[in-house]
């Protein structure tokens, strides 16, 4: 791999971050106002409920975990569609790069994209509601990984459907996260699940992030092998989402839609 | 750089798109590819440019069998220009040919983007953002992309059209003198007949997705017994049975 490749493929997304403030705007915007929908939510449930202590507290975190899930996969996506849109596609695909250069340039962009959303979010949590997830203390860097790692599969699988179907394919890319919500057990235990449900449930690292989340903020408990579970879970599906988008090129390449692919 | 091109056919499901090509570019000459829409000349660029896996057929680029293991090594040596792809219009022209100069590896990227810049008048709207610019403002950028990495090999595809006479002529005549002081090697398609007269060595005429008939131009005008090249291309283009 050659890193100053993989670096000028980043430094176009840098370029069109800064020079865009709608765009910064954009990234902030959304997960500060999860932050306030949730947080008032959360209040109301905590004055009217005695079901959690601390309502609050779990709410906002979940919210602003998934929130970090979605604005990974979501900029993953986006960088993805702003080569479709800007017709840039052809340039993209004859420049000499590595696949795999492509792949490793798009995951490390997506974070800064999805950092600058979440960093103001979760400190305009502090003040507001008195939720910090930092609270959640070294566990919510491996929680953030796992939960970046399976952002990023899921970006990527959605980008191996605009290769393969073309920019049609790009309300999936908004609904996709959304699909898996209700599985997840974001807000709520795994147990709220009907058992059928559950064994599909736990195929997935959501619920074991956020079941591990709770039992942090909940009841003070650490479970590592929990978090490494849902870490391998993750990188497995990510090495999934590899194959994919490589078979989806190969598969672009021999219906010949990679050339004038555009809007 | 020679281009080699074998029993070149791409299938998509039932149709043919290119059927059974097989031409040579010699080094440092320029062909042109014509033919009606439709013909096949996107298909068969976007083969020999690794875009769209042929049915069968093969590519030898210096003799070198362009295939997936070799394809870096390849396209670094070669280029794209086409008004029908287009560069992030949000970045500047700057930034654009910064990021291209990266990807295919320029050692020097300040000097070879000055030297573009240079040769191309292009200073006057270097920090424009690309989406800002006239067509053609944008196709001189297009064009600066396209050679930022010194190709040895270059496809253009129509790389005039929708220019007005002066800009036109412009970039053919910058075309023509960047051939004389560079090694490179060109495959041009293009509709406008008095272009690839003016820049060609020889042409092949696609139609149906075959080649119908090929030569330097006058030889074939002087076969088809026409006064220029655009009566040519319409009788070969409008006739009904092979030539």
């Amino acid at each position: 791999m050659n890193f100053n490749k993989i670096f000028a493929l980043s430094l176009r997304h840098v370029y069109l971050i800064k020079g865009s403030f709608p765009r910064i705007l954009d990234l902030i915007y959304w997960p500060t106002i999860q932050i306030f929908l949730w947080g008032f939510i959360s209040k109301f449930f905590t004055l009217n409920s005695s079901y959690f202590e601390n309502t609050v507290g779990i709410i906002l975190s979940a919210a602003i975990l998934y929130d970090f899930l979605f604005r990974s996969s979501i900029s993953y996506n986006m960088m993805f569609l702003e080569e479709i849109w800007s017709r840039n596609f052809t340039n993209l695909f004859i420049a000499p790069i590595k696949i795999s250069e492509i792949i490793t340039a798009l995951t490390i962009t997506a974070i800064f994209r999805t950092l600058i959303g979440l960093i103001p979010a979760a400190l305009l949590a502090i003040p507001l509601f008195g939720v910090s997830i930092f609270k959640i203390g070294i566990p919510l860097i491996l929680l953030l990984i796992t939960l970046y790692i399976f952002g990023v599969t899921l970006g990527l699988l959605v980008t191996s459907g605009l290769i393969r179907f073309g920019p049609s394919f790009e309300n999936i890319a908004w609904a996709s996260l959304f699909f898996l919500a209700p599985l997840g057990c974001i807000y709520y235990p795994i147990d709220i699940l009907p058992e059928w449900l559950r064994i599909i449930a736990k195929l997935l690292p959501l619920v074991h992030i956020f079941e591990e989340m709770r039992n942090i903020l909940i009841h003070d408990i650490l479970n590592y092998y929990q978090i490494f579970k849902a870490i391998i879970i993750s990188l497995i599906y990510f090495i999934f989402g590899i194959v994919i988008f490589y078979l989806s090129y190969e598969g672009a390449k021999n219906r010949g839609t990679l050339i004038n692919m555009g809007e | 750089m020679k281009l080699k091109v074998e029993k070149l056919i791409k299938k998509f499901k039932s149709t043919i798109a290119v059927n059974s090509i097989s031409f040579e570019i010699e080094k440092n000459t320029t062909l042109g590819l014509l033919g009606p829409n439709g013909c096949g000349k996107t298909t068969s660029i976007g083969m020999m440019l690794g875009l769209i896996t042929p049915s069968s057929g093969k590519i030898y680029i210096d003799n070198i069998y362009f295939e997936p293991k070799n394809r870096i090594q390849l396209l670094s040596l070669m280029n794209f220009a086409s008004p029908y792809i287009e560069l992030p219009k949000k970045l500047t022209v700057k930034q654009n040919l910064e990021v291209y100069a990266r990807l295919y590896g320029v050692t020097k990227i300040k000097e070879r983007v000055n030297e573009m810049v240079e040769d191309l008048n292009i200073q006057n709207f270097l920090y424009k953002k690309t989406g800002e610019l006239s067509s053609g403002q944008k196709n001189r950028v297009a064009l600066a992309k396209s050679l930022i990495n010194k190709p040895k090999l270059l496809f253009l595809d129509e790389p005039t059209a929708s220019l007005d006479p002066d800009v036109g002529d412009f970039v053919r005549q910058y075309i023509e003198k960047y051939k004389k002081n560079n090694e490179l090697t060109i495959l041009l398609a293009s509709h406008n007949m008095k272009e690839v007269e003016r820049l060609c060595d020889k042409i092949i005429m696609m139609k149906h997705g075959e080649i119908v008939d090929s030569g330097t131009c006058d030889q074939l005008i002087k076969k088809h017994g026409r006064e220029n090249l655009e009566e040519t291309f319409l009788k070969i283009a409008r006739s009904k049975n092979e030539l």
